[in-house]
């Protein structure tokens, strides 16, 4: 057998395996082609068992000690593994193989496969993400900081218990907004971050919301008020939905933007001013969870056209299930009524009827309006929105 | 096949090279047991016609079968493994009979490697484990043949807390240990290595038609690292590659056994 040569040469000094030699090792070789030697030189004690038991882990062949003082030999075995192309452009699908691993990372082949069920683009993207996250993150407010506690006045009985119970539900719609996207994150393939990041700070929106929602109700010594059995089946309809753009619809299109038209009503009509900044910065967030929605609603209907069927089908399938609930529940009807007519006088509540009638009113409009902004025609606008549950959400 | 349940993952393994045995045109099903000694019967006894089987687990088959049992494959990794006895630097010993009347931590009472091994090279170097020296066992899951890691994690623990004058841990396992903190290198040292011998095979009976094993053995070693089907299992089963078995590499644990009456 003619003699081999070394192909690559390694002087270790006094590095020991354990004070790391394995990285100059590894690095000395990568650059070799299978079967071929390296060696290399090193006077740390116990050197070549060290890289005997370290060649048997790595897959390579440690063939003793070389011609020179303290050399040994290394026969590259173990080829480097097989890398998949990922690529740093946005895939039309997700190979389930790419895992956990960041856009345009190279990423060994023969990894586990991740069972994440949302990977196709055209089921979770959205235009405007980046623009949509970038304000998220830069329009975080605090509820300790930012709510001005200190200035809540003590207001009428009927007034104080109104404002509780209206935190109350709101509390409890923020909740169901937290849960539908976390339900969601999961199964969305980490190839598309940049659904699952706006999805993130949504929900730290809502957590936010129901934390300082709470707080309201409690800091005017009331408490949280009661939540209906029909805010709760409505909530349930939607907490329950399986499909992303379908439930995305539902909350972001159809509930949020239901609630846009709620806060502008709270902070216009709110007795103070910690009442009127709650629900100015909620607002501001939930506008942006609006943006969302109608951009990825946006984005799946110029694909699919017809799947506005299928939505106006989810919204009158739901409309169905709650046929037998009788309305907004009386508690929360009751609080805005008197809330808007800012007592329980039946001049003000005549007052605050009508202007509750004209909250209705406005937010069918705007309903319709943000429809047809997704090319559902007037008449189907129409319906819809009558169809979407009279909780609001 | 027979397998030993360890872990979970042996199941992940072997449920993971069906499909592949499968697609080659060598189906295979597995039964795990919960030790060794029942695969050995189940082998012998033809319940199964391959064992995955320790050193020990072969040793065990070829007492029992008077030697009509034939190896037919094992792991790269199985191959010329070293136990390490190690001391602490700052103590006085300087070899193996200098752990005359010292405590030796080991790991389980079945472990080749961690016990059986070491203390044979103990006894060869004058020092009679259990009379000339107290040995500590750390028996953790004893039946699985010292295949679970805690029992030498236990044993070098017990060497770093001064419990111990010296500890058995195989080589890979001393340079884990280093690497997760459970050894300071800078406080312990390597007193003596034993000589290298190997691990792991595949056991099937010498009776086995040949037309049985074949197949198996040649899916088993065409098996490559590379191949994006089974990276993850041979990551798993700690190997890069599947080589035909050797049976040299046993001389030591069969000593071992005899001179401890093991299996008496």
């Amino acid at each position: 057998m003619p003699e081999r040569f070394p192909k690559a040469q390694l002087d270790l000094e006094d590095l020991t395996i354990h004070e790391g030699a394995p990285v100059l090792l590894r690095r000395a070789l990568a650059k070799l082609a299978v079967g071929e030697l390296l060696e290399l030189c090193g006077d740390s004690p116990e050197l070549a068992e060290g890289l005997a038991a370290w060649c048997r882990k790595e897959g390579h062949r440690y063939l003793g000690e070389g011609k020179g003082p303290n050399t040994h030999r290394i026969e590259r075995r173990a080829g480097l593994a097989p890398l998949m192309a990922a690529g740093s452009d946005i895939a039309e699908v997700a190979d389930p193989h790419w895992g956990l691993a960041p856009r345009g990372a190279r990423i060994e082949a023969g990894g586990p496969e991740f069972a994440f069920t949302l990977r196709h683009k055209r089921e979770i993207w959205a235009q405007e993400l980046s623009s949509i996250y970038k304000q998220a993150v830069g329009n975080q407010w605090s509820a300790a900081r930012d709510i001005p506690w200190d200035k809540l006045p003590k207001l009428p009985d009927e007034v104080e218990s109104a404002v509780c119970q209206i935190m109350t539900f709101l509390t409890e719609n923020e909740f169901a907004a937290l849960y539908i996207p976390a339900r969601f994150i999961p199964r969305i393939h980490p190839h598309y971050r940049e659904v699952v990041e706006v999805l993130a700070v949504q929900i730290v929106d809502e957590a936010r919301h129901a934390e300082a929602f709470t707080r309201r109700a409690e800091a005017g010594g009331g408490g949280v008020g009661t939540t209906a059995v029909s805010s709760q089946l409505s909530l349930q309809t939607l907490v329950e939905e399986p499909d992303f753009t379908t439930a995305t619809f539902l909350l972001c299109v159809m509930g949020e933007g239901t609630f846009l038209t709620l806060l502008k009503f709270l902070e216009e009509h709110a007795p103070e001013s910690a009442t009127a900044t709650l629900a100015r910065l909620a607002h501001r967030d939930e506008a942006r969870h609006v943006a969302f929605g109608m951009e990825h609603l946006r984005y799946v209907l110029e694909r699919e056209p017809e799947r506005r069927a299928s939505l106006a089908a989810a919204v009158e399938h739901r409309s169905r299930m709650l046929a037998a609930v009788s309305g907004l529940s009386p508690y929360v009807h009751d609080a805005l009524t008197v809330l808007a007519g800012r007592g329980t006088s039946p001049r003000q509540v005549r007052e605050g009827a009508r202007r509750v009638a004209a909250l209705h009113r406005e937010m069918d409009r705007a309903r319709r309006e943000r429809l047809q902004s997704l090319r559902f025609d007037a008449g189907e606008a129409r319906t819809l929105s009558a169809y979407h549950t009279k909780n609001f959400m | 096949m027979g397998a030993v349940a360890y872990d979970p993952k042996v199941v992940t393994i072997w449920e993971g090279f069906k499909p592949y045995f499968e697609k080659r045109g060598a189906p295979i099903d597995y039964v795990l047991y919960s030790s060794y000694d029942a695969q050995v019967e189940a082998n012998l006894s033809g319940e199964i016609e391959v064992a995955w089987n320790s050193p020990l687990a072969w040793v065990k088959s070829q007492i029992l079968s008077r030697g009509e049992c034939r190896a037919i494959a094992m792991r790269d990794t199985d191959r010329d493994l070293t136990t390490k006895i190690l001391a602490r630097k700052d103590s006085n010993i300087a070899g193996l009979a200098d752990l005359k009347g010292k405590t030796i931590a080991v790991g389980a009472s079945d472990s080749p490697q961690a016990t059986l091994i070491p203390l044979s090279a103990l006894a060869d170097a004058g020092v009679a484990p259990g009379k000339d020296c107290r040995v500590v066992y750390h028996n953790v899951m004893v039946g699985k043949h010292g295949d679970h890691v805690g029992g030498e994690r236990d044993a070098a623990r017990a060497l770093a807390a001064g419990n111990a004058d010296a500890a058995c841990v195989l080589d890979a396992n001393y340079t884990v240990f280093i690497n997760e903190g459970t050894l300071d290198p800078g406080a312990t040292r390597v007193l003596a290595s034993t000589p290298p011998f190997d691990h792991c095979n595949f056991t099937v009976r010498a009776d086995l038609p040949e037309e049985r094993s074949k197949p198996f053995v040649e899916v088993l070693l065409g098996m490559s690292f590379q191949d994006p089907d089974v990276r993850t299992l041979m990551e798993l089963e700690g190997l890069k590659q599947w080589l035909p078995a050797r049976t040299s590499g046993y001389v030591q644990l069969e000593r071992a056994v005899e001179r401890f009456k093991f299996y008496a």
